[in-house]
C-alpha cells in the first residue's frame, strides 16, 4: 500500500509522457488530450504519495529536502497543467514530463530517515513555504521554456534545421507560455514573501533580524519583474528576453543553493 | 479459388506515374460515374464478383474478386480497360501491371501508405483511396473479400501516417516556407502575410498560406493589374508597390518572387520596418533569383530570412528522412499484409471444413451401406445407432481442428496455402 501510489503516480507520468512524445510526432490531437488525462491522474497519485508520506515521517513535504523536491515537482505538474490549458497547447508537454518525473523519483526512491516531527508554526508558515515553492517552479517551468526558445531560435537563424525543429512548439507560444508562467511565479513568489514577513514579525515581533535570503529574494523579485515587462518591449522581445529569463533562474539556483546552504539560517531547503 | 459462393482471389490490374506517361494515365482515369459503371459492366460479363476502381491522377487501378481464377480473368480485365477507355490494346498493355493475392494486397498497403506516390508519403493519397473505397461500397460494388481489403489499407494509411514520419516533413519550397513560418507564429489562422510578385511561384505560395488558413493576404506586384487580377483570384488585397512603410508594417510572413536585377527588399528598409513593428518577428521567403532580399538583411534581431538554395536543401534534407522511414513503413505494411492473409485463410479453411463435412457424410453412407449387407443380423434400431455412433466420431475428428483454426492465428498463418490441403483431401473433382 506504502508503494502504491508512488508506482501510480510514475506510471501515470511515464504514460502522459509517452501520449506527449507521440502527439509531438504525430500531431494527433487524441494523443496530446491523453498526455493531459495523466498528467492529471498524476497529479492526483502524486498528492496521495506525499500524504502518504508526510503520514509515515510524521512532517510536512517541505521539512526534508527530499519532501520539498517532490513537492516541487508537484506544484510544476500542477503549474504547468494550468498552463497548458489556459494556452490551449500541449506541444511543450514532452520538454517538461521529464523534469517532473525526475523531481518525483529523486525525491521519493531516496532514503527515508524518520524525521522528529517539525514545530506547529502554523497556517501562515505553511502558505509561506508552499507558495514560495510553487513560485521556484512556475520559473523552473519559464527556464525550461526559455530554454527550448533559444534552442529553438539558434536552429532557425542558422538554417541548418534537421529533424528537430518540426517538432517543436512554436517560437511566439514558447514566449506566451514564458511570460505566463513568470506571472504566475511573480504573484506567487509576492504574496508568499509577504507572508513570510507576516509570520516572522508575528514570531519576533518588532525584534527583526537580518537573513541574506530577504535581499536575494527580492532581487530575483526584481529580475523577473524586468523580464515581464522588457519581454514586451522592442529591444528585448525574442531571444534577449529568453536569455534573461535563463539568467535569473540562475540567480534562484544561486539563491536555493549558496544562500540557502551557507548563508540563510531560516532557510534551509526553500 | 472459391469457397462456396465466395471468390476468395484479388486480382489488380492497373497503371501508374512509373509505367504510363500523362497521355496514357488521363486517357484511363475514371470518374466516379464511370467506376460504378465499369463496376457494373464486369459484374454483368461475368469478369468480377466484386469490384473497386481507384483513379487519381497519378494511377488507374481495378482490385477486384474474380468469381473463377484470377489468373484467367487478368487479360479480359486488361482487354475491359482498353474497350472501356477506346485506348488501343497494344499501347494499354505495355503500361499495365497486374498483380495477383498477396502482391496485389500488398500493393494496394504500399499505396495506402503513400510507399508508391510520386511524391514519398504524400497525404492525399489515404483520403483517395477512402473515397474509392466508400463510392465502391455504397453503389454495391464491394463485397466481403473489398470490403476488408479496403478496411485494412486505411488502417495501414494511418498507421503509417502516425507511427512513422513518412509524411510529417514538407516536400515542396512553398510547403516548406509555410511550415518553417509556422514554427515562428504557430498556426496561421490570425496571422497576415505579404506577397510580393504575382507569377506562378508567387500563386504556389499563396494556395499553401491559404490551405494553411492564412487570416489576411496582402499582394504587391510591379504591375497592378496583375496583383489584382491574383488577388481577386486567391481573395487577397492589394498593396500599393513601393509603400514598405505601411505594408511591412502588418504582416507576420513576407514572400518575394519578382524578377529584378537588385535586390527588392534593402536592409535599411528591413531595418526601418522592423522599427515600426516594435522588433515583432518577420519571416522572410526570398524566392527570386537573383535574391530580392539583401543577403545582410539576416542579420537583424528578429528577421528570419530563407532563400531559394535554403529552402530546396531543406525540401531535400526531408526528401532523405522520409526515405530513412521507409523500413519502418514497409514493416507496418507487411504486418497487415499478413493479417490480412490470415483472415483469407480463415475464411477459407471454414470452407474447407465444410467441405471435408459434406464428404465424410457421403463417405459414411456408402460406407455403411456396403458393411450392412453382411451384418444382416443388426435390427433396425442397432443400425441406426451405430450410424449415430460414425456420425459422432466423424463430427469429433472434425470439429476440434476446426475450433483450433477459428481461435489460432498462428495456425491460420502456418496452413496459408488452402489449397495444398484440398488437394490432399479432396479430389479435384469434388472441389467445390
Amino acid at each position: 500500500m506504502k508503494d502504491l501510489f508512488l508506482l501510480l503516480t510514475i506510471a501515470a507520468y511515464a504514460a502522459s509522457l509517452t501520449f506527449y512524445v507521440r502527439f509531438l510526432n504525430s500531431g494527433k490531437e487524441l494523443m496530446g488530450r491523453l498526455g493531459t488525462v495523466f498528467l492529471g491522474l498524476g497529479l492526483v497519485a502524486h498528492y496521495f504519495a506525499l500524504l502518504e508520506r508526510s503520514r509515515g515521517m510524521h512532517t510536512v513535504p517541505y521539512h526534508d529536502l527530499y519532501g520539498s523536491m517532490s513537492l516541487f515537482g508537484w506544484l510544476l505538474a500542477l503549474t504547468y497543467l494550468g498552463l497548458e490549458l489556459f494556452h490551449r497547447q500541449r506541444s511543450v508537454g514532452a520538454f517538461v514530463l521529464p523534469f517532473i518525473l525526475v523531481f518525483f523519483v529523486a525525491a521519493h526512491l531516496a532514503p527515508a530517515d524518520r524525521l522528529s516531527p517539525p514545530p506547529a508554526k502554523g497556517v501562515v508558515f505553511a502558505f509561506h513555504v508552499t507558495l514560495s515553492i510553487l513560485a521556484y517552479a512556475a520559473f523552473a517551468l519559464s527556464f525550461v521554456f526559455s530554454l527550448i526558445f533559444l534552442a529553438e531560435e539558434r536552429i532557425l537563424r542558422s538554417r541548418r534545421l534537421g529533424g528537430i525543429v518540426w517538432r517543436l512548439p512554436p517560437l511566439e507560444l514558447l514566449e506566451r507560455m514564458s511570460r505566463s508562467s513568470v506571472f504566475v511565479g511573480l504573484l506567487s513568489i509576492a504574496v508568499g514573501t509577504v507572508l513570510g514577513f507576516v509570520w516572522v514579525d508575528r514570531l519576533h515581533g518588532q525584534i527583526w533580524y537580518y537573513d541574506p535570503k530577504y535581499v536575494v529574494t527580492l532581487l530575483v523579485l526584481a529580475l523577473y519583474v524586468a523580464y515581464f515587462h522588457l519581454a514586451r518591449t522592442a529591444a528585448w522581445r525574442g531571444a534577449r528576453a529568453s536569455k534573461l529569463c535563463v539568467f535569473n533562474f540562475f540567480v534562484v539556483v544561486m539563491s536555493f543553493t549558496v544562500v540557502n546552504l551557507y548563508l540563510s539560517q531560516s532557510h534551509r531547503y526553500f | 479459388m472459391v469457397i462456396g459462393a465466395i471468390g476468395m482471389e484479388i486480382v489488380l490490374v492497373g497503371l501508374n506515374h512509373r509505367t504510363a506517361p500523362v497521355e496514357v494515365r488521363e486517357r484511363v482515369s475514371f470518374t466516379v460515374e464511370q467506376s460504378r459503371k465499369a463496376a457494373e459492366e464486369l459484374r454483368s460479363r461475368g469478369i468480377l464478383a466484386e469490384t473497386l476502381v481507384l483513379s487519381t491522377c497519378n494511377r488507374s487501378e481495378i482490385y477486384g474478386v474474380p468469381p473463377e481464377s484470377s489468373h484467367e480473368c487478368a487479360p479480359g480485365l486488361s482487354s475491359f480497360l482498353s474497350e472501356f477507355h477506346e485506348v488501343r490494346a497494344d499501347v494499354l498493355n505495355v503500361s499495365l501491371y497486374h498483380h495477383y493475392d498477396r502482391a496485389a494486397v500488398r500493393h494496394l498497403f504500399r499505396v495506402a501508405a503513400g510507399l508508391d506516390s510520386m511524391m514519398l508519403g504524400e497525404a492525399e493519397i489515404l483520403g483517395q483511396v477512402r473515397e474509392a473505397y466508400k463510392f465502391a461500397h455504397e453503389y454495391g460494388a464491394t463485397g466481403p473479400v473489398l470490403n476488408r481489403l479496403f478496411q485494412g489499407a486505411i488502417e495501414v494509411g494511418k498507421r503509417v501516417r502516425t507511427e512513422t514520419e513518412l509524411g510529417t516533413r514538407p516536400m515542396s519550397v512553398a510547403s516548406a516556407g509555410v511550415k518553417l513560418a509556422e514554427r515562428i507564429f504557430g498556426k496561421m489562422k490570425e496571422r497576415s502575410a505579404l506577397v510580393l510578385g504575382a507569377g506562378t511561384i508567387s500563386e504556389q505560395v499563396v494556395n499553401q498560406l491559404r490551405d494553411r488558413g492564412i487570416a489576411r493576404l496582402f499582394i504587391m506586384n510591379r504591375s497592378r493589374e496583375r496583383a489584382e487580377e491574383l488577388a481577386g483570384r486567391v481573395g487577397g488585397k492589394v498593396a500599393a508597390w513601393g509603400e514598405w512603410e505601411t505594408a511591412l508594417t502588418l504582416p507576420d510572413v513576407v514572400v518575394t518572387s519578382v524578377s529584378a536585377e537588385e535586390p527588392v527588399l534593402r536592409r535599411e528598409i528591413l531595418q526601418g520596418a522592423m522599427a515600426a513593428r516594435g522588433n515583432r518577428a518577420l519571416f522572410l521567403m526570398d524566392l527570386g533569383v537573383p535574391r530580392n532580399i539583401e543577403a545582410s538583411a539576416a542579420e537583424l534581431y528578429n528577421v528570419y530570412v530563407y532563400n531559394l538554395d535554403d529552402l530546396t536543401e531543406i525540401v531535400e534534407q526531408n526528401r532523405q528522412a522520409r526515405e530513412s522511414e521507409v523500413p519502418r513503413a514497409e514493416t507496418i505494411v507487411d504486418e497487415h499484409v499478413g493479417k490480412f492473409l490470415s483472415w483469407q485463410a480463415s475464411v477459407e479453411l471454414v470452407g474447407l471444413v465444410e467441405a471435408l463435412r459434406a464428404r465424410m457424410r457421403e463417405e459414411r453412407a456408402s460406407f455403411i451401406r456396403a458393411r450392412m449387407d453382411s451384418m444382416g443380423h443388426l435390427g433396425a434400431s442397432e443400425r441406426a445407432q451405430m450410424e449415430s455412433m460414425m456420425d459422432e466420431l466423424l463430427e469429433k475428428l472434425l470439429v476440434e481442428p476446426a475450433e483450433r483454426l477459428r481461435g489460432e492465428k498462428e495456425l491460420r498463418r502456418k496452413i496459408q496455402n488452402v489449397e495444398a490441403l484440398r488437394d490432399l483431401f479432396l479430389s479435384n473433382r469434388e472441389k467445390p
